[in-house]
């Protein structure tokens, strides 16, 4: 029971996360900062919601000697989350470095200076 | 409400939540913001597919199939950013791309 509501937690959590990451990538006025939204919430609400679902599988779980493929499920599920932690900041770098050299144009506050611009002279 | 009942509710609210990043990936204004929704939707999906595997009882085998769609989209996305990359260094990243022009 116990495992049940922890993992309910989990997941209700991250899908809140995913939630606010679908409405950044929305609503967002420029590319980096829809990158910023969709990185961030994708990278944490998938650790979330597996993480959730690994911790349901415990509930499953008797005993080390003889329930190896429950264990295997589960600690394929931890694998999942933690490789999710850690390529989805990796590509989302990736893209953001491809944005930059493409001379992707950020939305800027009035007076802010322009060093995108600046780099781009120097090419 | 049972677990299977609670994981088909968490599927389809996943799937509902796919449409705005679908939306972004038709109109998005560079070629990048359709890679990133690409990328969002690849991993909605490998979650989804953990999901379908908790509501059909099957997880040991669709964990599998999420742990291959984790990697192919992870390789997918990095591929597409290096392609777009125009001043990618092309024999390794060790020398600087641009090197400042006082260096002569």
């Amino acid at each position: 029971m116990i495992f049940t509501i922890i993992s309910v937690v989990l997941i209700l959590a991250g899908l809140i996360f995913f939630l606010g990451g679908a409405v950044g990538l929305v609503r967002f006025p420029d590319f980096y900062s829809r990158m910023h939204a969709a990185g961030k919430g994708d990278t944490l609400s998938s650790f979330l919601v597996i993480l959730g679902f690994a911790v349901y599988q415990l509930h499953d779980f008797h005993s080390f000697s003889h329930d190896w493929p429950t264990l295997l499920v589960i600690l394929k599920l931890i694998g999942i989350s933690v490789f999710i932690l850690i390529t989805s900041p990796t590509s989302t770098h990736a893209l953001m470095d491809a944005g930059w050299e493409d001379e992707v144009k950020p939305v800027l506050e009035e007076g802010r200076p322009d060093h995108l611009s600046e780099d781009c002279d120097n090419f | 409400m049972d677990f299977q009942t609670f994981s088909t509710i968490v599927g389809v609210a996943l799937l509902l939540m796919m449409i705005p990043v679908m939306w972004r990936m038709a109109v998005g204004p560079t070629a990048l913001d359709r890679i990133m929704a690409v990328n969002v939707i690849g991993t909605k999906t490998a979650v989804l597919l953990v999901v379908i595997g908790v509501v059909f009882g099957q997880v040991g085998m669709f964990v599998d199939f999420a742990l291959a769609y984790a990697l192919l989209n992870f390789t997918g996305s990095l591929a597409a950013a290096r392609y777009l990359h125009k001043t990618a260094p092309t024999g390794g990243g060790a020398e600087p791309i641009h090197p400042p022009a006082d260096s002569q």
